[in-house]
C-alpha cells in the first residue's frame, strides 16, 4: 500500500488543514503573482516573502526541513536558467531568479502538503479550471499509485531473476527486455483503462463526472484569506521597494 | 420455481474481435432470493457471460433483467437493478474518496447532492466503512477496497448483486467477513468464483461453465466433486 508524503501531511492537525482549498488556492495564486511581479527582490523583500511561506509551513505543522529538501527540487531548472543569466553578466538576477522559484515551490508545497487532492481538484474545478482537465488530472493521480505498484512488481520480478543494474551495463542486450517490459506496463495500462471506463459505465456514467456538494466557507476561511491577500500585497508594495 | 425469474437468458452467443467464440448458446435464470455460484476454469466464460447482464456487452440472443429486455433505452435502469462488483477493487473505485465514489452512480443519475451523501454515508455503514469516508481508496486494504465498492454497488439499491471473483486478493478473515455481509444481504446474487469452499458457504446452487456453455447445474459440492478443475483447465486468459 502506497502512502505519499503529501498525503500523510495533509492528515496533521494543523490549522491550514482545516481551511477551504478553494481559498488557499487563492491565496497561493496572491502570492505568486506578489512575488512575481515585484521588483528585483531586496534582502527585506525575500525576507518578507520568505516569512509568509514560513508561516504556512508553521500553521500546516509541517516539517520544515522536508518541506525545504523537496522545495529543492524546483532548483536543477533554476539554476540552468539561473546559468544562462550567468553567462550573460547579470549575477543579481540569476540570484534573484533562484530564489523567487526556490519560494514559489515552498508555497506551493505548503498548500499541496496540507490539502488533500480530492480538495484542490473541487477547489479548482470551483475556480474555474475546465472539468475536463480536472478529471484528467484526478485519474491521472489517482492511477499513479496503481501503476508505480505494477511497475515495482515488475521489477522485483526482473530482479528475482538476477537480473539487477550491473546486469545491465554486463550486457547491454537486456535494455530490450526492459523495453519490453516498459511496452507491457504500457499494455496493462490501457486494459485498466478499458475495464475502469467499464466500471463507470455500469454504474451509470454518462459522460460527466460529478461530485458532491463542496464543504461551506467558514469565518476562519474568510478570515485566512483576507490575511493572506494583505500580506502579499503589503510585502509586494511596501517591501519590494524598500530595498 | 413459480415465481417469474429476475435474469432470463436464451441461447446467448457472443464472439470476441479476436474471433474467440467466448459464449455458445448460454442460458440461464436466476430467481428473487437465490444467490447462484458460477464456476468454471479459466477462459470458460464466465466473466463474459455477466458482463452481459447490465449491457456492457452485447452477444446474439435473449436476456430478461427484471422484465426488461437489454436494448440501448433500458440499460440505464438495467443499470440500476444489476449491481456489479469487478474483480478488481482499484479498477471500480475511481473517485478521489471513498464517499465520493460510492456516490457516483447516485449523482450520475441526476440525485440530489445532499440525499446522495445521505445515501452513501448509509451504504458505507451497511459494509462497516463508515469511518472511511473521506479516505482516498488508495489508503484502504484489500478487505476494506471490497467491502467500498460493495458500498458502491448498494448505494444504488440494486435488484440483483454480480459479484466477479470477490473472494481475490483477500485474506481469510476478510473473506469471512465478506461471506458474512454477503448472507445479510436480501439481494439475488449470481457470484463468479474459482474459490469453492467460498461458493458452498454462500450459493444455493452453482452452475458450471465449459466453453460458453453451462454444462451442468446443481449444488457446489456436486459440481466441484463432478468435474475438479484441473481436468478442464484450458490455460486461456480469463475474459
Amino acid at each position: 500500500m502506497h502512502h505519499v508524503v503529501l498525503d500523510e501531511w495533509g492528515r496533521r492537525p494543523g490549522w491550514l488543514q482545516k481551511r477551504d482549498a478553494r481559498v488557499k488556492l487563492v491565496a497561493l495564486l496572491g502570492y505568486l503573482i506578489a512575488l512575481g511581479t515585484a521588483p528585483p527582490l531586496a534582502l527585506p523583500a525575500a525576507a518578507g516573502f520568505g516569512a509568509l511561506a514560513a508561516a504556512g509551513v508553521v500553521l500546516g505543522k509541517l516539517p520544515a526541513g522536508a518541506v525545504a529538501l523537496r522545495a529543492a527540487l524546483v532548483l536543477p531548472i533554476g539554476l540552468f536558467l539561473a546559468a544562462g543569466l550567468l553567462l550573460g553578466g547579470a549575477a543579481l538576477r540569476a540570484g534573484d531568479l533562484l530564489v523567487r522559484s526556490y519560494l514559489s515551490a515552498v508555497a506551493v508545497l505548503v498548500v499541496m502538503g496540507t490539502t488533500p487532492m480530492a480538495g484542490l481538484l473541487r477547489a479548482m474545478e470551483s475556480l474555474g479550471v475546465p472539468r475536463f482537465l480536472v478529471v484528467v488530472l484526478h485519474f491521472l493521480y489517482r492511477y499513479l499509485f496503481v501503476l508505480s505498484e505494477q511497475a515495482q512488481h515488475m521489477r522485483l520480478a526482473v530482479r528475482s531473476r538476477g537480473l539487477d543494474r550491473a546486469g545491465l551495463r554486463r550486457c547491454p542486450s537486456l535494455w530490450k527486455a526492459a523495453g519490453g517490459a516498459l511496452a507491457v506496463l504500457f499494455a496493462r495500462s490501457l486494459a485498466r483503462a478499458e475495464a475502469i471506463h467499464r466500471a463507470m459505465l455500469a454504474r451509470g456514467y454518462r459522460g460527466q463526472v460529478l461530485w458532491l456538494r463542496a464543504a461551506r466557507m467558514r469565518p476562519g476561511d474568510w478570515l485566512f484569506l483576507a490575511v493572506a491577500l494583505t500580506l502579499c500585497a503589503a510585502v509586494r508594495v511596501v517591501l519590494a521597494h524598500a530595498g | 420455481m413459480a415465481a417469474e425469474p429476475l435474469i432470463r437468458v436464451r441461447n446467448l452467443r457472443y464472439r470476441y474481435e479476436d474471433g474467440t467464440l467466448a459464449l455458445d448458446g448460454l442460458s440461464f435464470e436466476l430467481y428473487p432470493g437465490e444467490t447462484v455460484a458460477v464456476l468454471g476454469p479459466n477462459g470458460s466464460g464466465k466473466t463474459t457471460f455477466v458482463l452481459h447482464l447490465n449491457g456492457l456487452l452485447r452477444g446474439e440472443g435473449e436476456i430478461i433483467v427484471c422484465g426488461l429486455r437489454i436494448e440501448k433505452g433500458n440499460l440505464e435502469e438495467i443499470r440500476r437493478r444489476v449491481g456489479l462488483l469487478f474483480q478488481d477493487p482499484d479498477e471500480q473505485l475511481f473517485m478521489p474518496t471513498v464517499l465520493e465514489d460510492v456516490a457516483f452512480a447516485l449523482l450520475c443519475r441526476g440525485m440530489d447532492p445532499a440525499e446522495a451523501e445521505r445515501r452513501a454515508r448509509a451504504a458505507l455503514a451497511q459494509v462497516g466503512l463508515e469511518g472511511a469516508a473521506s479516505r482516498p481508496p488508495y489508503h484502504l486494504s484489500a478487505g476494506e477496497k471490497r467491502r467500498a465498492a460493495l458500498a458502491a454497488v448498494l448505494a444504488s439499491q440494486p435488484e440483483i448483486l454480480v459479484l466477479d471473483e470477490p473472494t481475490t486478493y483477500l485474506d481469510p478473515p476478510a473473506r469471512r467477513e465478506l461471506i458474512t455481509l454477503l448472507g445479510a444481504l436480501p439481494q439475488a446474487k449470481l457470484i463468479v468464483t474459482h474459490d469453492a469452499d467460498f461458493a458452498a458457504a454462500i450459493a444455493d446452487r452453482a452452475v458450471f461453465l465449459h466453453r460458453g456453455k453451462i454444462v451442468a447445474e446443481g449444488r457446489v459440492s456436486e459440481l466441484v466433486h463432478r468435474y475438479g478443475w484441473t481436468p478442464h483447465t484450458s490455460g486461456r486468459r480469463e475474459r
